[in-house]
């Protein structure tokens, strides 16, 4: 089955009962059993409630994992993964990550005696060379946030199986309709389903796939103690979500790429980072291992205060963070997505004052470049 | 201002268009007026309308400075949890929620967190436990499922005397009945899927911190962690708490009726209530507390007369979880305790003839003559 028919059938989509075609919102708390010693499958929300259950089965279907786990956040989702590493234990995570994964594990899992080491994942010797003896796991985002940086997943699978280690993904920006990262060999994929998977700008929740048994079942126990679920009503938000993952990132994809062309024509525009552009890096093992560009392009201007005036400018993409969502967002990522890095690490990966990270929305593109023509055109 | 009336007006007069019931924002991101500028909200996981409604209302309900809302009670304590460093130790309540413990147990104590499970209804034990590393006692009041009742005056002293935290989990008694701040604790934690909510409906954790400096760093982990309550079922606990006084009330006054109704079956050897005068913690709670609460513990004689019970109850259901305006029971060793070890359960008393009883509101002639049947 393509994957564009499993998103609307994983065979988890009618209820089982009434023949519902929409998956009830089970709000029940609780779940009445029939024997003292023998539960039935369900008991207590937190370890399981049928509405979250469907939508575990349909991310694990599409990801092509073993099972699937929703929490409260992309960040829940996040911080339960790493709580499976224990103190004296390190990472090697990419440098340019999202600027809220920077933050718990440079402000929180430090403190829990976790080590990280930040490089440049879009290169793979240099993650072969920050692997030390207490090193478990792989942490990266391709492509990255903000900067749109592509890893080799194949090399970084043999490299993590030659070492035993394991490695996590977040594949936000690509969805498994773009991007399906165990099939590369990836332990572990994690989403902010609050972006392209949700789509509306509407919910806030995180999602992981597992791709083993033994580890599923770490994770399940890790979900159920600590307890950041997510609700009945913003799993079913997310259902309802997923139904058109594939219109719109079909859409997506197309006016970002459009907008990326002719941003790269344009003189107020230094650079431009899209891994569907000729000129990016990484096109090459982006497209062996991803079947789209996805919806967002980055890209600097000649001056900072440039920026500052073009974002003042723009009147159709809102000025906010995230992304994903169906109207476009334009990001200012030293400011907002990234503002709890450190402003070495900042400079370092380079998320400068320089730079703008724009999820194009669904909207007609000649629309959106009317109105980036209008702000550029006033810098 | 009464607490019952403060729970009532939640979210009145909050809404620019002075809807009674506060909107639900189901909303992640909000729009920027202009580079640099905010309204106050930027992304739901930091700050949402709706949430903050319930934060700020469970805030004034409990006397502290700052409110936090949580996707589960679980979510609350963790989240309070990673407070704490590699090489901590807290002095904590024996016979708490099976959770809890086993948060501590399988998740803290492989990052270095070590605890000492006390009789914390003995306030001279928790001080014995105080170690040089210990940086908080936690406390339930009163206990799940042994209903022992700690002494949060005297605990708060010594533990501020020896400069660590106190956190009570108030689940059992609501801000309606008890506010541990008021009493000298400097944190109250709940699984708000209970009492606070009360239809079963929704699983939800709230904390309150007495201080803006604790305040700070909570929120700091509440919004890079991310374990946040989402908007629909913020809106739904505060649509329960409205009603938190007049089903607590209720709920109060048929627990009172079938403990002591309990008392007097042959078939029960104990019943765990500290609105019982003859219950250790009651002269306790009745100073701390503005009632004893709707949870009742009883041991019957008989394994088998427990296991028929559960079966035979028709009113009341077999199911986890308490609080809610329905009665339920459960069986604390094989469900609420399940992780605990089984010789540290018998111990303590949470054996296998031990039943928890969640008192609802239906009318208690009802729910006795369902209790006689099932005992019969």
């Amino acid at each position: 089955m393509k994957i564009g028919t499993k998103i609307l059938h994983t065979g988890k989509e009618v209820d089982p009962v009434t023949g519902a075609v929409s998956v009830p919102i089970y709000h029940a708390a609780t779940f009445q059993q029939a024997k003292a010693d023998q539960f039935g499958p369900y008991d207590y929300a937190r370890s399981g409630n049928p509405t979250r259950d469907a939508l575990e089965a349909i991310i694990a279907s599409l990801e092509g994992g073993k099972k699937g786990f929703a929490f409260s956040s992309g960040m829940a989702a996040i911080s339960s993964v790493l709580l499976l590493f224990s103190p004296g234990d390190h990472l090697v995570a990419c440098e340019d990550v999202y600027g809220g994964t920077y933050r718990v594990l440079t402000r929180l899992f430090n403190r829990l005696g976790i080590e990280v080491t930040f490089v440049d994942f879009a290169d793979t010797g240099k993650i072969g060379a920050a692997i030390r003896n207490n090193t478990k796991a792989l942490y990266l985002e391709t492509p990255s946030n903000p900067l749109l940086k592509i890893t080799d997943l194949r090399a970084v699978s043999i490299l993590a199986r030659e070492k035993g280690l394991l490695t996590l993904i977040d594949n936000t920006f690509m969805t498994p309709y773009l991007q399906r990262p165990i099939e590369y060999g990836m332990d572990i994929v994690i989403h902010s389903a609050t972006k392209y998977l949700g789509g509306h700008s509407d919910l806030i929740a995180g999602l992981a796939v597992v791709a083993d048994e033994k580890l599923a079942g770490r994770i399940k126990f890790i979900q159920n103690a600590f307890g950041a679920v997510l609700g009945p009503q913003d799993c079913w938000l997310l259902m309802r979500g997923i139904k058109t993952l594939k219109a719109r990132m079909d859409m997506h994809q197309k006016g970002a790429a459009r907008l990326a062309q002719w941003l790269q024509g344009r003189p107020e525009v230094k650079e431009v980072f899209f891994p569907g552009l000729p000129s990016h890096p990484g096109k090459e093992i982006h497209e062996q291992q991803a079947d789209g560009p996805g919806g967002i392009v980055s890209f600097r201007l000649q001056t900072e205060e440039g920026t500052k005036r073009f974002l003042e400018k723009v009147r159709l993409p809102a000025l906010a963070v995230s992304l994903g969502g169906v109207e476009s967002i334009i990001t200012y990522p030293i400011t907002m997505s990234h503002a709890a890095m450190h402003p070495d690490h900042r400079k370092r990966v380079g998320v400068t004052g320089d730079l703008v990270r724009l999820s194009v929305g669904i909207e007609d593109p000649d629309d959106l470049i009317e109105d980036l023509d209008g702000a550029l055109s006033h810098i | 201002m009464k607490r019952s009336t403060m729970a009532v007006q939640i979210g009145v007069g909050k809404d620019a268009t002075g809807a009674m019931s506060f909107p639900i924002y189901q909303n992640a991101t909000f729009s920027h007026p202009a580079l640099g500028q905010s309204t106050g909200y930027d992304y739901s996981r930091s700050g949402n309308p709706t949430r903050q409604v319930l934060e700020e209302g469970m805030t004034r309900l409990d006397g502290g400075v700052r409110g936090f809302a949580y996707a589960s009670g679980m979510a609350a304590i963790t989240n309070l949890l990673l407070l704490f460093n590699q090489g901590d130790h807290l002095v904590v309540t024996e016979d708490l929620y099976g959770g809890t413990f086993r948060v501590i147990d399988k998740v803290f104590a492989r990052q270095g967190l070590t605890a000492s499970y006390v009789d914390t209804s003995d306030a001279d034990r928790v001080a014995e436990a105080i170690r040089a590393n210990t940086r908080a006692v936690l406390l339930e009041v009163p206990t799940n499922p042994l209903l022992k009742v700690a002494d949060i005056r005297k605990i708060g002293e010594i533990a501020k005397a020896r400069g660590i935290l106190t956190i009570v989990d108030n689940t059992f008694l609501t801000p309606y009945l008890m506010r541990p701040l008021e009493l000298g604790a400097d944190v109250v934690v709940y699984s708000a899927t209970k009492f606070i909510s009360g239809h079963n409906d929704v699983l939800a954790g709230l904390v309150v911190a007495k201080d803006e400096e604790l305040g700070k760093q909570i929120y700091f982990l509440q919004n890079s962690v991310g374990a946040v309550l989402g908007p629909q079922d913020c809106w739904l606990t505060i649509r329960g708490m409205k009603t938190l006084g007049i089903r607590i009330d209720r709920q109060t006054e048929n627990a009172r009726i079938i403990a002591e109704w309990l008392t007097r079956h042959e078939m029960v050897k104990k019943v765990f209530y500290p609105g019982l005068e003859t219950d250790p913690g009651h002269r306790l709670l009745k100073e701390q507390a503005r009632g004893f609460g709707a949870m009742i513990s009883f041991e019957v004689t008989k394994r088998r007369i427990a296991a028929e019970m559960l079966k035979k109850v028709k009113l009341i259901s077999f199911a986890e979880s308490l609080g809610g305006v329905e009665s339920l029971i459960t069986f604390p060793a094989f469900q609420t305790h399940a992780d605990m070890d089984p010789a540290e359960r018998e111990r303590m008393g949470i054996n296998d003839r031990l039943l928890r009883l969640s008192v609802g509101i239906e009318d208690a002639g009802d729910l006795l003559d369902d209790l006689e049947q099932a005992l019969s």
